[in-house]
């Protein structure tokens, strides 16, 4: 992988949260206020898996949406290192997230967010395309990545729409890893894959680990967590929604 | 650092009468970025985007566009307020597109499919029948058109396949910034989806700005990265489209967002 002209910070830090609250506010809710999470840090080196861990509901994803930037975060930072520069994905402009999305921070979605008409090689291959590869080249790279995540070869050339559950996550899975970003955040990526798929993907979160990305994920699945993260982060329970006193309603 | 900027819009504003039609909408836009613009009837995006292909005077603010440096103008920013109306007409047809939600409005339905896509060409002093042929062609197969119905008028087209053409006719001269009107809003669902993909790998492989009125949030979802919400006129949100979609923080983003039914 060849990201040109960056220089990663000597401590190795990709991607950092520092002082972060979310809270939802629904105005069609009488203005109910949930919050998630307060005051939240964390920080993510070249070589290091974190698993976020706590109780369902505490927030694991809303955090890992915060870090991809398509939650934004009532207060506070997160910042992704992209090109030798660190980015606020919040207050940086669309097209420098957009970028940083494309060259230093990748996501494996749980769920395939569906494209109609477009076939699953072309899908995987988009990645790499967009950052500047050849055709033929992404799409050999996308051939080899579907074949070793066992994606039956008859079904390259159909779009995922109708696929099963796993065959769609693991589309997802190889759309996911074909750029080798520097920073990846993985959202419970084996959820509903079978012993032998699960152990391909976890080779491939150990394979980027070695090639120094900095991982995020959620992993439900004690063994994959055991075999892939180097610490965990735990979000305790999320606090009790609040309410507008009456006045205000 | 040097402005790149494509087009930059500062507090435009409309009204009729003694009602705003649309008020102090500001924003930047790059090359190749694809803005969604999205809102109800009546909230004022298409007026937004007549105002600023310049197809309805604006009553307040400027556009300034980055014209492409020629014999009598420097490239970089412009404010196309002081360009002369034939510099704005050949603007409009050459570097710009604007594609109708009804292609009726955007072809001319009494010639054939063929000159609809040339005719843009010919505007730029193009004569030779043979090369202006070959390039209808070409662009008829990009959007996916038979090149055997190259003489065919228009009417003879389903509506996807005038839609295509209509894209056909604007593309043809390579704009840089294309205007688009609810494409996709006057067909059938599974021919939206084609023409979704369609302009989803044309937008990409082109490098082309976009602007698009919608309101549709599957179309925004599919097509921009970025998006602005309108309610009466006012721009009330405005960011990533997947942060505007997943996260709405404006009420009535929210109101939008929960609104939509999914199959």
């Amino acid at each position: 992988m060849n990201h040109g002209n960056t220089s990663a910070p000597a401590d190795g830090l990709r991607l950092r949260a520092s002082g972060l609250d979310k809270v939802f506010v629904l105005h069609h809710q009488h203005g109910v206020q949930l919050p998630v999470f307060a005051g939240l840090h964390l920080q993510v080196a070249a070589g290091e898996c974190v698993a976020l861990t706590g109780p369902s509901g505490c927030g694991k994803s809303t955090l890992m949406r915060c870090l991809y930037g398509n939650y934004a975060p009532s207060s506070g930072l997160v910042e992704v290192l992209h090109q030798g520069q660190w980015l606020d994905l919040h207050r940086g402009a669309a097209r420098q997230v957009i970028a940083a999305r494309r060259h230093s921070l990748g996501h494996v979605t749980q769920f395939l967010r569906a494209i109609p008409r477009v076939p699953t090689l072309d899908l995987v291959a988009e990645p790499l395309r967009r950052l500047g590869v050849d055709d033929t080249s992404a799409s050999e790279q996308a051939q080899a990545l579907l074949g070793r995540l066992n994606v039956p070869q008859r079904l390259w050339s159909l779009p995922p729409a109708t696929f099963s559950g796993g065959e769609q996550q693991r589309v997802n899975v190889a759309r996911g890893f074909i750029a080798a970003q520097p920073v990846l955040l993985l959202d419970e990526p084996t959820a509903s894959l079978d012993e032998r798929n699960r152990q391909v993907v976890v080779d491939l979160i150990l394979q980027a680990r070695a090639r120094g990305a900095a991982l995020v994920g959620i992993f439900h699945d004690a063994e994959v967590r055991q075999a892939v993260a180097t610490r965990t982060f735990e979000l305790g329970a999320a606090p009790a929604p609040t309410f507008r006193s009456p006045a205000h309603v | 650092m040097t402005d790149d900027r494509l087009l930059s819009v500062q507090g435009v504003g409309k009204h009729y009468g003694a009602r705003w039609a649309c008020r102090d909408v500001s924003f930047d836009l790059w090359p190749g970025e694809v803005l969604a613009i999205v809102g109800e009837s009546g909230s004022g995006k298409s007026t937004l985007l007549n105002l600023l292909s310049l197809r309805t005077p604006m009553d307040e603010g400027a556009v300034h566009y980055a014209l492409r440096a020629d014999g009598n103008t420097p490239g970089g920013l412009h404010n196309l307020a002081t360009l002369s109306e034939a510099r704005q007409r050949l603007l409009a047809r050459t570097d710009w597109g604007f594609v109708e939600q009804n292609p009726r409005d955007g072809l001319r339905m009494a010639v054939s499919a063929g000159a609809n896509v040339a005719e843009r060409l010919m505007v730029l002093g193009q004569e030779h029948y043979g090369r202006l042929r070959c390039q209808a062609l070409d662009w008829m197969q990009r959007v996916e058109l038979d090149g055997h119905r190259i003489d065919e008028r228009p009417t003879q087209f389903s509506g996807g396949m005038q839609q295509r053409l209509q894209i056909a006719r604007n593309l043809v001269t390579r704009p840089r910034l294309v205007f688009m009107d609810e494409p996709t809003s006057g067909l059938d669902v599974s021919v939206q989806a084609r023409l979704l993909d369609l302009l989803r790998s044309l937008t990409e492989n082109l490098g082309l700005a976009c602007i698009v009125v919608t309101h549709d949030l599957a179309v925004a979802r599919l097509l921009a990265q970025r998006m602005l919400v309108m309610k009466d006129g006012s721009v009330v949100e405005a960011g990533l489209t997947d942060r505007v979609l997943d996260d709405p923080q404006h009420p009535y983003t929210q109101l939008l967002v929960s609104s939509v039914l999914t199959p």
